[in-house]
C-alpha cells in the first residue's frame, strides 16, 4: 500500500472518530437542525466537482462534471439556508422566555 | 493548499459542536459555511483547473436553484426539502466517478487498482443515496408510493442487486471484458437499489432514514476524496458519515424506533399482522 494512501487512511479513521465523538448527548430538538448542518457539509463534494469539470477535457466528462457542479450547489446553498431558516425558527422562542424570566426578577 | 483545507475541515468541527446547544447553533451554522467557503475559494485556485467558464455557469445555476428552493420551502415541507438536497449530494459523487472512471479509461488520467474500487464505492454508496433521497422526497411531498410499498421476495430482489453490483465492480476492478459498460451498470443497479431499499418505508420514519442516507452521502464524499486525493474531501465526508450514524441511532431511539425495523420494514419473512 502506497504511503499517500496510508496517510488518508489515518485522517479518514481520525475525522471518523471526531464525528462520532462530536454528536453525543444532544438535545433531541436540535437532531433536525444538526441533520440539515451536517447535509449541507457533505456539500463540500462541491470541491471534488470544480476539480472534475475544471480539468475536463471531453465531452463527456464536461456534461458529467457540469451536473455534478450543479448539483453539489444546491447541496451547499440549499443546506446552508435551509438551517439557517430552521434554526432562526425556534432561537425566538428561548430570547424570550428569557426576558421574561428577568422581568420576573425585577418585580 | 492543504494548510487552508485544514483550516476549513476546523471550521467544520467547530461548527457541529456549536450546533450543540440551542444558543449557539445559529453561529455554528455560520461557521461551517465560512469553512465551506474557504475550501472552496482555494480549490479555484487548483492549477489543474483550466475551464473557469463552465464552472462559473454550474454554480450559478445551482445557487439559484438551491437559493430559491430553500426560501421558498415552507417550514412544514423541511425534512423533504433536507432529503432532496442529500440526493442532489449523492448524484454528485456518482457523477464525479463516473468522470473520473472515463478518465481513467481513455488514459487521460492515471488510475490504479485503489482509485477505481474509490470509484466504485463512490458510484453504489451516492446513487443509494440519490435515488433513495428522492423516493424520500416524493414520499413526503404524498406524491406517490405513499405508505408502505412491498412486492414478494423484496429481500431477495435486493441482495440479487447487490450481489450482481458487486459482482460487475470486480469485473471492473479486475480488468475484465467491458470496464466502461460494467461502470455504469453498477450506476444503474445503484440506483434501483436506493429505491428499492426505500419504498417500503412508511412516510413515519421518513426523517430517520433520511438521516442515514445523509451518513450515506458523507461516506460517498469520503471516497471521492480518496479519488482525487484531497484531503479536506475526506475530513468533511468522514465527519459526515460518523456523525451522521450517530444522529440516526440517536433519532431512532429518541422517537423509540429500533433501527433495524425501520429499514426491514415490511420486507421481512412474516406479513404485517395489523
Amino acid at each position: 500500500m502506497d504511503q499517500q494512501l496510508l496517510l488518508e487512511i489515518i485522517i479518514f479513521v481520525l475525522a471518523a472518530v471526531i464525528g462520532f465523538e462530536l454528536i453525543s448527548r444532544v438535545p433531541s430538538l436540535l437532531h433536525t437542525p444538526l441533520m440539515s448542518a451536517t447535509n449541507a457539509i457533505h456539500g463540500i463534494i462541491l470541491v471534488g466537482a470544480l476539480l472534475v469539470l475544471g480539468a475536463s477535457e471531453s465531452l463527456l466528462t464536461t456534461v458529467l462534471g457540469m451536473i455534478a457542479v450543479i448539483f453539489a450547489t444546491i447541496n451547499v446553498v440549499g443546506g446552508f439556508v435551509v438551517t439557517n431558516r430552521m434554526l432562526e425558527m425556534f432561537k425566538r422562542e428561548p430570547q424570550k422566555k428569557r426576558r421574561v424570566r428577568r422581568v420576573r426578577r425585577r418585580v | 493548499m492543504t494548510l487552508s483545507y485544514m483550516f476549513a475541515a476546523l471550521l467544520f468541527i467547530l461548527g457541529v459542536r456549536r450546533l450543540r446547544s440551542p444558543e449557539t447553533a445559529r453561529s455554528g451554522n455560520s461557521l461551517a459555511a465560512i469553512g465551506m467557503a474557504i475550501a472552496l475559494g482555494v480549490t479555484l485556485l487548483d492549477q489543474r483547473i483550466v475551464s473557469y467558464w463552465e464552472i462559473l455557469v454550474g454554480v450559478a445555476i445551482g445557487s439559484v436553484i438551491g437559493y430559491v428552493s430553500a426560501v421558498r420551502v415552507p417550514m412544514t415541507a423541511m425534512p423533504q426539502m433536507v432529503a432532496a438536497f442529500n440526493g442532489v449530494g449523492g448524484g454528485a459523487v456518482a457523477f464525479i466517478a463516473l468522470a473520473e472512471f472515463y478518465q481513467i479509461h481513455i488514459g487521460q488520467v492515471a488510475g490504479d487498482r485503489a482509485d477505481v474500487f474509490f470509484i466504485l464505492a463512490g458510484i453504489l454508496i451516492g446513487s443509494v443515496s440519490f435515488a433513495g433521497s428522492a423516493i424520500a422526497y416524493v414520499k413526503l411531498e404524498e406524491l406517490f408510493l405513499a405508505g408502505s410499498v412491498t412486492f414478494p421476495y423484496q429481500k431477495v430482489a435486493n441482495a440479487g442487486l447487490l450481489g450482481a453490483a458487486v459482482l460487475l465492480g470486480i469485473n471492473a476492478l479486475a480488468g475484465g471484458p467491458l470496464p466502461l459498460l460494467s461502470v455504469w451498470l453498477v450506476f444503474l443497479i445503484a440506483l434501483t437499489l436506493g429505491v428499492l431499499l426505500v419504498i417500503p418505508i412508511g412516510g413515519a420514519d421518513m426523517p430517520i432514514v433520511i438521516s442515514l442516507l445523509n451518513a450515506f452521502t458523507g461516506l460517498a464524499a469520503a471516497m471521492s476524496g480518496f479519488l482525487l486525493s484531497n484531503e479536506v474531501l475526506i475530513i468533511a465526508g468522514a465527519l459526515v458519515g460518523a456523525s451522521g450514524t450517530i444522529l440516526t441511532r440517536l433519532m431512532s431511539s429518541s422517537l423509540g424506533r429500533p433501527l433495524n425495523k425501520i429499514i426491514f420494514a415490511g420486507v421481512g419473512a412474516s406479513p404485517p399482522a395489523a
